[in-house]
């Protein structure tokens, strides 16, 4: 009997195969957005005693419900209330605690206006019917102004941007070495400008 | 001396597809190892607002928990009717429910990790800031003080169309 060789399967099916499987994949996936503004909530517990804040500290932003901006009693446009806060946070005209006068300011020294960044502080204020996507850009924008007094303070000390200083911190691929070696700069300049943003619960109505 | 023949080449050999497959193959691959399967499925609304300012959300150890809040989807409408509403897991539910269910995912977290817990707020653009600050205080409530407000990259404007 002659040998019969075994006869080839045939192959040309499997790219369809394949294809069937890879648009299957391609339809079910869904790329996951994992960014977002990171905020710290106030822990639920009554102020020990009640901190005096001068006018001149305070920035007040109010949102209405018709997602209207009230800055300090005037009426804004989310467009310039980055430059308001960050005009307000920078003003250094007077000194912090320990007496220490804010050497890096760049800001008009109005004496109407905050003494030292870390005295500044910004109070968040919305109405219960406020949409969320203006309370977010409000959010954004303050958050903005902070990080371009930040990234200013780092260029000045690091020639580096506090955002990239951040990001490199806070990515899981850093090293602990690297991460040793960045976090007393991050801290410097996050202690330069800190960010207090205070946020009241929103009117009743 | 070895004669040389002359092939005849009349005609144009056909491209192999042979190769067509693992081709395909490497892109199957390529989605199979990004894909992301959906923990939960969405019952409401979720367009989620722009901001430029934004952090990466640190997902490794799993220490973050999502609330989903939003009108419900129009398949849930004639039952659940138009009112912003707050998804956990797989369900719709009161404002309530919140405190207990970040204790409960805290707890089935390590020891370790607890304190890094972050709550990632998936919330609909349209949504009154009302429902928010009633989940915020409930996260006050249960200490869970890290949050995230989560959205797409983007200019912040936007927000205002």
């Amino acid at each position: 009997m002659a040998r019969r060789g075994i006869p080839e399967v045939n192959a040309g099916s499997m790219a369809d195969i394949a294809f069937l499987l890879l648009i299957f994949f391609l339809v079910t996936t869904t790329i996951e957005t994992d960014s977002g503004l990171d905020r710290k909530l106030p822990p639920d517990e009554p102020p020990e005693e009640d901190v005096i804040i001068k006018e001149r500290n305070l920035l007040q932003v109010l949102i209405n419900k018709n997602n209207q901006l009230m800055v300090n009693e005037e009426l804004t446009e989310l467009k310039d209330l980055r430059q308001v806060a960050m005009d307000f946070i920078d003003n250094g005209a007077g000194a912090n605690d320990k007496g220490e006068t804010c050497d890096y300011c760049q800001g008009a020294k109005d004496s109407e206006s905050s003494v030292h960044p870390e005295k500044a502080i910004i109070s968040l204020q919305n109405d219960r019917q406020t949409k969320y996507s203006t309370y977010i850009a409000v959010q954004n924008e303050l958050v903005a102004a902070y990080n371009e007094l930040r990234n200013r303070a780092a260029q000045q000390l690091y020639k580096t941007d506090f955002t990239e200083m951040q990001r490199v911190y806070k990515d899981p691929k850093t090293t602990d070495e690297e991460k040793d070696k960045l976090r007393p700069k991050v801290e410097r300049v996050q202690k330069m400008y800190p960010q207090l943003l205070s946020e009241a619960e929103p009117k009743k109505n | 001396m070895a004669k040389f023949t002359k092939k005849k080449s009349g005609e144009l050999p056909a491209v192999s597809t042979a190769s067509l497959p693992d081709i395909v193959f490497m892109l199957l691959f390529f989605f199979m190892t990004v894909t992301v399967m959906k923990d939960d499925e969405l019952m409401v609304e979720n367009v989620l607002p722009t901001a430029d300012q934004v952090q990466r959300l640190d997902k490794k150890d799993n220490t973050v928990v999502y609330i989903y809040a939003g009108k419900p989807h129009p398949r849930y409408q004639d039952k659940y009717g138009t009112a912003a509403r707050i998804q956990l897991n797989d369900k719709f539910a009161g404002v309530d429910e919140v405190a207990p269910y970040i204790l409960a995912e805290r707890a089935e977290m390590r020891q370790e990790l607890q304190p890094l817990m972050t709550t990632a707020l998936k919330v609909d653009k349209e949504t009154n800031m009302g429902l928010i600050s009633d989940i915020k205080q409930e996260l006050r409530k249960v200490n869970a003080l890290k949050v995230n407000y989560t959205t797409k990259e983007g200019d912040a404007m936007r927000n205002l169309e």
